[in-house]
């Protein structure tokens, strides 16, 4: 049942994701190509709210709803955040969706995503068994 | 009201919105806003074998797949009933650097040229959404994030990882829009 939360938080995000046309390839052309402020605004505003609110959540020691302390998302560096990062950022480039958008993509009809998806998923287990091998 | 759930949504409606997950999240359930962790759960619950990448307890993340299922649902409702003609309004120079390139469907959030099942048997079809796709988990995996697990919950909280993984980002974004995308569209 506690999943019905996150479902719920999922919608609203497939939603904003959809009105605010960030699922739009021409949004993420126009991104890379410094022609609009469009998606800055959106993600520079996103960490605007999230810092602040991780600022507060912080300054007031505020629990989780079940009266645990709040683990904050830890991401220290390693190489992997550059090599990864950068072979990322070529299919963002090429598919116009990071992986919130593929899914909300395929709830807006667009059917030949599901292909998108499956060779992302394909991708995903690929790094997994490459993961020794590569360097991080 | 109507006409403002029609239209598209201005950045400073969306973002803050978007930003609002991370504290929602944490505060609800002590979760990290993250989906590219979600396509790591689907594999391992369909295609462990023994890779060690896929040795973990996925059911204690099924919180991840309620939350894509959700953006799924999101997604329909918002093409379904809060839709306007889906023509997305980006800049003029945008239109005119890919209509050189040759593209010339606008009427969508995608362009109809790249992305269909007829273009899925053309080279440039594989490239856009076959080859992109894999490029898209292989990163993120191997970044140990994407937009939202870094650029929008690790920035929030200041994580040097996350900062360097952004740029990345938008490093290989610039290089394949730049430097790659005038060859191959």
């Amino acid at each position: 049942m506690k999943n019905i939360t996150y479902l719920v938080f999922g919608i609203v995000f497939g939603i904003v994701l959809t009105k605010a046309e960030v699922i739009s390839w021409f949004r993420i052309q126009e991104m890379f190509r410094f022609q609009s402020f469009h998606m800055y605004g959106i993600i520079g505003s996103a960490i605007v709210v999230g810092a602040i609110s991780i600022l507060l959540l912080k300054k007031f020691n505020v629990k989780t709803i079940n009266g645990e302390s709040i683990n904050f998302p830890k991401k220290p560096f390693n190489k992997a955040a550059i090599f990864g990062g950068i072979l990322f950022g070529l299919g963002w480039a090429l598919t116009g969706a990071c992986p919130g958008p593929i899914f909300a993509i395929i709830g807006n009809g667009y059917g030949v995503f599901v292909i998108t998806l499956f060779f992302a998923l394909l991708g995903v287990w690929v790094y997994g068994l490459l993961q020794e091998k590569l360097p991080h | 009201m109507i006409e403002f759930i029609k239209e598209p949504w201005p950045w400073y409606v969306a973002g803050p919105l978007i930003g609002l997950m991370v504290p929602l999240l944490l505060v609800f359930g002590n979760k990290a806003l993250g989906i590219s962790s979600s396509l790591r759960h689907i594999c391992a619950m369909c295609v462990p074998l023994d890779i060690k990448y896929f040795q973990y307890e996925w059911k204690n993340e099924k919180w991840n797949l309620a939350f894509v299922g959700g953006i799924i649902i999101g997604g329909m409702i918002a093409g379904h009933f809060m839709m306007g003609d889906g023509k997305v309004a980006i800049s003029e120079e945008t239109v005119s650097d890919l209509t050189a390139l040759g593209i010339q469907d606008f009427s969508s959030y995608l362009p109809g040229d790249l992305f269909s099942w007829e273009s899925l048997i053309s080279l440039r079809g594989l490239i856009f959404m076959v080859f992109g796709g894999f490029l898209v988990g292989f990163g993120t995996r191997y970044a140990n994030g994407c937009t939202s697990g870094h650029s929008i919950s690790g920035l929030s909280n200041f994580q040097l990882g996350s900062l360097v993984a952004t740029i990345s980002f938008f490093v290989g974004g610039l290089v394949m829009t730049h430097l790659i995308l005038p060859f191959i569209l």
